[in-house]
């Protein structure tokens, strides 16, 4: 599997931690209610298809990546920088 | 029919034309007390012991494909009980009795193989955890020893003592775990559920299930509707698209499990052999295949197919630990969808709809569990209360944080198993 | 025997070789089985199951039959195909899987009890008494099956891994991948040409056939050679690609060595390739099948087109009087090729009517063949010609039951074939791999002239695609006869007619599979092993499932396939594991002061990655006991020096610094001042305990964090993360500076003397407090000292750039020896935490929650944190959990050991009573006494009590006091002194 990180170029799976889906993103507040962070922290969409997860060019760049992929044909669709999402 | 050495002889003796099928191939009928959905391991032992043990009639497989195709059919056949935390502990051994009598209860041979496995230890702190774990076991009832190098030398002459990149401290030996032969373990339960009038329909997919007032009233199928008073979903693989037909998100994350077989070889490893340090597993098949694995390939993937990364690793492992293995050829290999949940600990429990149950997030040790996952399954489902050896499975624990069973310490939440 | 005037061997060159323990002679270019045919070596093998006697079958990798060990000097490699290995002086090959000999095989007798070992007969007994399993049947039946044997000891051959990219990656150097070659560099594309063979020409080197008015292999080796002369072009004989992986990457497998007695220093017997493609051209070829009829097993039978291959490629005819059966066209070649060498064809026998002769032999038009004779080879096969039976001797049959595409690598990613009836042969699903097209009889182009044209076209394509410009040229002239079937696949009738040959899967069990409702054809593949032996079903499997549909009343497209998965042939795991033998597996990190270190004789001990000292062993001692309690009370005497730089250490700098260092930890940052440090507790979101550590403000807004050495990967993630992810508004910057600073623990009374007898300026409890840090210069050299204390000893962390790491260490062991001290190691630090009471990664494993700890008070209720919100959950926290306290013996001496789980003084030892387990223990030479760390359910509450300790798997029971985990110095007094 081969990534295209926005910095590095296409680099081999090898160089990436994955962590999961891009919900991640999206952080509770910590005053929100048990539900909402177990939501966040746990439960999932997990698509048989199109999903976005998160991807840490870790023997890179250091970049957290939200990559746009199909989790049933494997196909890297894009990849942006999780910074960008939050700026 | 039975089977028997007497059976076998007879029938060769006349051609081998009275062999029946193994199972029928019933069309649906319009309602059934229990719908089982998904026909692997998991869903045909629920449904066989539900028609065994509770003497329920009018029960129903429905599966989308060939029954025993999925993770049943595709995994590295290992069968232990040796989990150490509460919850899980109970759960294995139960699991592991089950096992003990399978073949006598089933009347099918699933070459249940009590050859003993073995986890190697590198390090003083993992001495430490496996004396924990092997007390847990042991506090549990069943069997672990602790193995000295010499002593692993002797039982292991193989393995690279002196050269390899961890050294080897130790292991953890359990002699009752082994290895069974995985299709005859779906094709068994399947025969014996059919035999006790289990429906088994294959090439029957659910599409929807229905609900009427918090109330389960039935499923959707691309070979029409079925009403069910009660419904299991077994569909590891696709509990997260099944769950989703009942409104329901999951704490699951499918990911892919590769695993790989090389050419038949004259037996040279006896037992089963984990390498904690490389992630790495391997046992001999009865053909002479060596059947070994690694770990998941780690990303969310339904693809049922890897990639060369962990195919690799796995083999970079394998010949640090073992360099004999090095003129063996890898044959083939193949992937599985592992439900993932955050601990790394499956779910049998109540929906918070009434009737429909879920059985889900084997992530990858689902094997093993198949007897004790469908006996206390069928438990729940026809009691309405947990089975003793399986009451820490509940679908709430992320929630309230009670009774978590990370067995690897890596965290209670996703993508760390 | 040899056949005169034939082949593209080397009749100068004699090879001498030994197969079976006799001693034959081949030619240069043989491979081990034409060189074994050229002898009349017909049996070669033995089946699987029955132990049937098996000759050669084919003359490619697919081979299921030709099995053998090869035996070179200090290594032996099982399962060998001999149509593959090439031949060289000195050979050996034994044969497999036959015992007492190939001739006379005694598990033979399985042959004669068939009946009883039908499909699946083994799951329906062996079950009775139970135990029999494991002793009597498993290991009979273990020791019946595998095919060859694995040597004990570890071979030294060497194996490699290597790396490519390219724009096209052709895989099968046969007409269409040579033309596609051609074109794709006369692109100016960057090409990858890969074929298993040792020269390029594909099907070429085995035909009679002519393109561009030369003969098809001299026209392959021109090719070859200009491919081989261009810049942009690199061939890769001998090189199959084993599997195709996502976006473009695929596996292949190169045999550089096999050709050789012993290969010379540094040369690999095999490397593997990962090789990137932006396209694909599959150029695959095609794979002949049988048809079943009665006893088609024998030695002397196979396939029409391996047969040809003998005799055009290596100048061998397999026997002396040749028959040809088959469905097809394709078949005739192999009678007119035989019959024009002047070999004896006494049969071509087609199952279609009406078909003519090609040259001067008998053709049975309208005919099957009913049946052979011949035990260990065949000696004559009886035929069925309008209803009459009729025996023809002859010593070798072809058979073809028409060709397979060689779709498998277009199934790795999943892709289906699909069924094309003219063919009557499944296809490649279009796009079933991203940027791969397929050409020729992959793509089931079956004439050379199509494959030369198609190969040509789909390099234009990729050309264009990629942004290149087609470069147009003519096609050479070539064979263009079209290739007519009429699909056959069983005969019928009485008898046992073979399948898959090696694990003896006959149409018989393909039927009982069906009437046991074995139906899908992956429960029948499944039931009766058919293609799974280690030619994985490339000669069986369409045939099986035409069998199997016939069995069911469905269609072949109705039934359906298995899928192929990678690898495409089986491939060493030397090959894979390649660089993973030995230390290869994971790298080595070393501390600075490894060379002096490992110079006083320390034993090193792995930690992760890294290598630190277990003990600094002295004169006269002879345990590590003594020397690590002599250690211990050096430290608390006097002064001790140890390396930690293995530490993790992240560098922090920014306006917002403070902040989010206040988001990672559990306790407040806020309030540090300068030249400060302060302990920190980090915590996973899922409010476990992740990691502890110190941080230092070094500068205004300037820090050092440092993490235990097993996390400190996880946690440079974890706040790249938190600040990419969560607050990529925070004006911070960080990196992770493990490796550029060597870091020295100087712990004692002492250690202040010591660092003052080095340092330019010197430090006292004015400047360098009890949790101080100052810049510090060592002469030219720039240093960092920290006041922080893991052994509970007046200590600091000195710190320089690791360049001086070693110099450091030899002096600071130097000054230490002159005030009684020195260096010590692992064991000793960990004596010295546990009498102070500090945690390491055994109590912090993942599981365990600051309340665990008793440090819920350090999770500052004025500020968020990662993992506060979880770490609230009502199950994170309560009595119910296990908590950590103390423990020592009641009686003095007695073993505590780590693991080891705990109960109340009467319970009886089981899981329902338990109590907690020991995390770690060491004895305490400081307060003479074994001590402990443990979790114990409620454990804060239940101080002064004892409880028992119970060690099943070495039988020991202890009775321990439990106390509070500070066994030394609780006041804190010699930290700050």
């Amino acid at each position: 599997m081969r990534i295209g990180c926005p910095l590095c170029g296409v680099r081999d799976r090898r160089e990436f931690y994955y962590a999961g889906h891009a919900g991640a993103l999206d952080r509770p507040d910590p005053a929100a209610s048990a539900k909402i962070w177990d939501d966040y922290l746990h439960n999932r969409d997990n698509p048989a298809g199109l999903t976005e997860d998160l991807w840490h060019h870790e023997s890179g760049c250091g970049a957290w990546l939200v990559v746009r992929r199909n989790t049933v044909s494997h196909a890297v669709l894009s990849a942006r920088l999780a910074k960008g999402d939050q700026l | 029919m039975r089977f028997s050495a007497l059976k076998i002889l007879t029938e060769g003796l006349t051609g081998n034309r009275g062999w029946g099928a193994h199972w029928r191939d019933p069309e649906p009928a319009e309602e059934y007390d229990i719908v089982i959905i998904g026909g692997g391991g998991h869903g045909l032992s629920t449904a066989y012991y539900l028609a065994k043990a509770h003497g329920l009639k009018k029960i129903a497989v429905l599966e989308k494909g060939y029954i025993g195709g999925g993770n049943i059919g595709r995994n590295t056949t290992i069968v232990r009980a040796n989990y150490f935390l509460p919850g899980n502990s109970e759960f294995y051994s139960h699991s592991l009795k089950l096992w003990e009598g399978l073949e006598t209860d089933l009347n099918y041979n699933v070459m249940h193989s009590q050859r003993g496995v073995i986890g190697l230890f590198h390090s003083d702190g993992q001495r430490d955890e496996a004396i924990r774990r092997g007390n847990s076991i042991r506090n549990q009832g069943d069997d672990a020893e602790l193995l000295s190098v010499d002593q692993l030398r002797k039982m292991l002459p193989y393995l690279d003592y002196d050269q390899g990149r961890f050294p080897i401290y130790g292991g953890l030996l359990q002699r009752r775990g082994g290895t069974a032969r995985h299709d005859a373990v779906a094709w068994g339960y399947a025969r014996g559920a059919d035999q006790r009038g289990v429906d088994l329909i294959q090439n029957c997919e659910v599409t929807g299930i229905d609900i009427k007032a918090g109330i389960v009233q039935g499923v959707q199928t691309s070979r029409g509707a079925i009403r069910a008073k009660k419904v299991g979903i077994v569909v590891a693989g696709r509990s997260s698209q099944v769950a989703a037909m009942a409104g329901m998100r999951l704490p699951i994350e499918s990911h892919l499990l590769q695993a790989f077989v090389t050419e038949g070889l004259k037996p040279c490893i006896d037992h089963v052999i984990s390498f904690g340090m490389g992630h790495f597993y391997i046992s001999q098949s009865d053909k002479g295949g060596l059947v070994f694995g690694g770990d998941l390939d780690m990303y969310a993937s339904y693809a049922a197919r890897g990639n060369l990364p962990m195919v690799e690793h796995v083999a970079e492992a394998g010949m640090t630990l073992m360099p004999m293995i090095g003129k063996a050829r890898m044959l083939r290999s193949w992937g599985g969808i592992m439900d993932m949940t955050p601990d790394g600990s499956p779910i049998i429990d109540k929906t918070h709809i009434e009737g429909l149950y879920l059985n889900a997030g084997w992530c990858y040790g689902g094997f093993k569990a198949v007897p004790a996952s469908g006996n206390c399954f069928a438990h729940l489902m026809a009691t309405g209360s947990p089975h003793a050896a399986a009451q820490g499975f509940r679908l709430d624990r992320f929630r309230t944080g009670r009774g978590l069973m990370d067995e690897e310490g890596t965290g209670a939440q996703h993508n760390l198993h | 025997m040899r056949v005169s005037g034939k082949g593209l061997i080397n009749r100068e060159t004699v090879l001498n070789f030994k197969f079976n323990g006799q001693l034959f002679q081949g030619f240069a270019g043989d491979t081990l089985a034409s060189a074994l045919l050229a002898n009349d070596q017909r049996l070669v093998a033995r089946s699987f199951k029955y132990h049937r006697p098996r000759g050669i079958m084919t003359a490619g990798s697919e081979e299921p039959n030709a099995l053998v060990t090869i035996y070179r000097s200090g290594s032996q490699e099982p399962n060998t195909r001999a149509t593959v290995q090439p031949l060289y002086e000195g050979l050996v090959a034994q044969p497999q899987n036959a015992w007492p000999s190939l001739k006379f095989d005694a598990l033979g007798v399985n042959d004669l009890l068939s009946p009883f070992l039908a499909a699946g007969f083994y799951y329906k007994t062996f079950m009775w008494p139970r135990a029999f399993w494991e002793r009597v049947y498993e290991p009979f039946i273990r020791h019946a099956a595998g095919l060859g044997a694995l040597a004990a000891a570890y071979d030294h051959d060497l194996y490699e891994k290597a790396y490519a990219h390219c724009d096209v990656l052709i895989i099968g150097a046969g007409p269409s991948g040579l033309m596609a070659a051609l074109a794709a560099a006369r692109a100016g594309l960057d090409v990858i040409l890969a074929d298993e063979n040792d020269r390029v020409g594909g099907r070429l080197l085995s035909e009679v056939e002519e393109v561009g008015s030369v003969a098809g292999h001299i026209w392959a080796e021109g090719i070859g050679a200009e491919l081989v002369g261009l810049a942009n072009v690199k061939v890769m004989t001998n090189s199959t690609v084993t599997g195709a992986y996502d976006q473009g990457t695929y596996g292949a497998l190169e045999r550089v060595g096999h050709h050789l007695h012993a290969a010379p220093k540094g040369l690999p017997l095999e490397t593997f390739w990962r090789i990137t493609a932006k396209r694909t051209i599959l150029c695959a070829g095609a794979l002949e099948r049988q048809i079943a009829f009665k006893d088609n097993d024998r030695p002397g039978i196979m396939t029409a087109s391996g047969m040809r291959s003998y005799l055009n490629r290596y100048g061998v005819s397999p026997g002396q009087k040749i028959a040809i059966f088959g469905n097809n066209s394709d078949a005739h070649r192999t009678a007119r090729d035989f019959s024009n060498a002047g070999v004896d064809v006494v049969a071509m026998i087609d199952s279609r009517s009406g078909v003519l002769a090609q040259g001067d032999y008998p053709v049975y038009a309208g005919t099957h063949v009913v049946g052979t004779s011949g035990r260990l080879g065949l000696r004559s096969i009886t035929i069925r010609q309008d209803g009459e039976l009729n025996t023809i001797k002859c010593d070798a049959l072809g058979v073809s039951g028409g060709w397979n595409p060689s779709v498998h690598l277009t199934c790795h990613m999943n892709g289906r074939p699909v069924w094309d009836a003219g063919l009557a042969s499944f296809l490649p699903q279009e796009d079933a791999i991203p940027g791969m097209s397929v050409a020729g009889a992959a793509a089931g182009t079956m004439s050379t002239a199509g494959a030369l044209a198609q190969g040509y076209e789909m390099a234009q394509s990729a050309a264009k695609d990629l942004g290149k410009r087609p470069r147009a040229f003519d096609l050479p002239s070539a064979e263009d006869a079209p290739y007519e079937i009429e699909p056959f696949w069983d005969v019928g009738g009485k008898g046992r007619a073979w399948l898959d040959f090696q694990n003896d899967v006959t149409t018989k069990d393909v039927k009982q599979a069906a009437q046991e409702n074995f139906r899908s054809v992956e429960h029948m593949k499944r039931y009766t092993t058919q293609g799974m032996a280690t030619d994985q079903g490339k000669n069986s499997n369409v045939t099986a499932l035409a069998v199997l549909a016939d069995a069911t009343g469905r269609g072949i497209p109705e039934t359906g396939t298995t899928t192929f998965r990678p690898p495409y042939v089986p491939v060493a795991m030397a090959a894979l594991g390649a660089g993973g033998h030995g230390k290869g597996f994971a790298p080595e990190r070393l501390l600075t002061s490894d060379a002096a270190t490992r110079a006083l004789n320390a034993p090193m001990i792995e930690t992760g990655l890294w290598y630190r000292p277990s003990y600094f062993p002295q004169a006269g001692e002879t345990h590590w006991r003594q020397s690590c309690d002599r250690e211990v009370t050096m430290v608390r005497n006097t002064v001790g020096v140890c390396d930690v730089s293995t530490l993790g250490k992240i560098d922090i700098q920014g306006p917002d610094a403070v902040t989010f260092l206040d988001l990672l930890y559990t306790n407040s940052f806020a309030s540090l001042k300068l030249r400060r440090v302060r302990y920190g507790l980090m915590l996973r979101e899922d409010g476990h305990v992740m990691d502890d550590g110190t941080c230092a403000r070094l500068g205004e807004s300037h820090y050092l964090m440092t993490t235990t050495t097993a996390a400190a990967g996880q946690v440079m993630r974890h706040m790249d993360f938190v600040h990419q992810a969560l607050r990529p508004d925070l004006d911070v910057s960080f990196t992770s500076v493990t490796e550029h600073w060597a870091q020295f623990a100087v712990a004692g009374p002492q250690a202040r003397t010591l660092l003052n007898g080095i340092l330019d300026s010197k430090i006292s409890d004015k400047n360098m407090p009890y949790m101080g840090c100052a810049a510090v210069q060592l002469g030219a050299v720039s240093g960092r000292l920290f006041r922080i204390s893991f052994s509970g000893e007046h200590a600091y962390e000195l710190a320089v750039p690791a360049s001086y790491g070693d110099s450091l260490f030899r002096l600071l062991c130097d000054h230490a020896y002159a005030l009684g001290g020195g260096p010590y190691g692992m064991e000793a630090l960990n004596v010295l935490r546990l009498e102070k009471g500090f945690i390491t990664h055994a109590e912090i494993h993942g599981r365990t929650t600051a309340f665990d700890i008793g440090m819920a008070r350090m999770i500052s209720d004025k500020k968020d944190c990662i993992g506060k919100t979880m770490a609230a959950r009502p199950g994170l926290i309560g009595v119910e959990r296990d908590q950590l306290v103390g423990l020592r013996p009641v009686v003095e001496l007695e073993k505590i050991i780590p693991g080891a789980h705990l109960f109340e003084l009467d319970a009886v030892p089981i899981r329902e009573n338990d109590q907690g387990y020991v995390t770690s223990m060491c004895y305490s030479p400081t307060v003479e006494s074994v001590i402990a760390q443990a979790f114990l359910r409620d454990g804060r509450n239940r101080i002064g009590e004892i409880v028992k300790m119970v060690e099943h798997l070495s039988g020991s029971t202890t009775l321990c006091l439990v106390c509070t985990t500070v066994f030394f110095d609780p006041e804190g007094g010699r930290l700050r002194g």
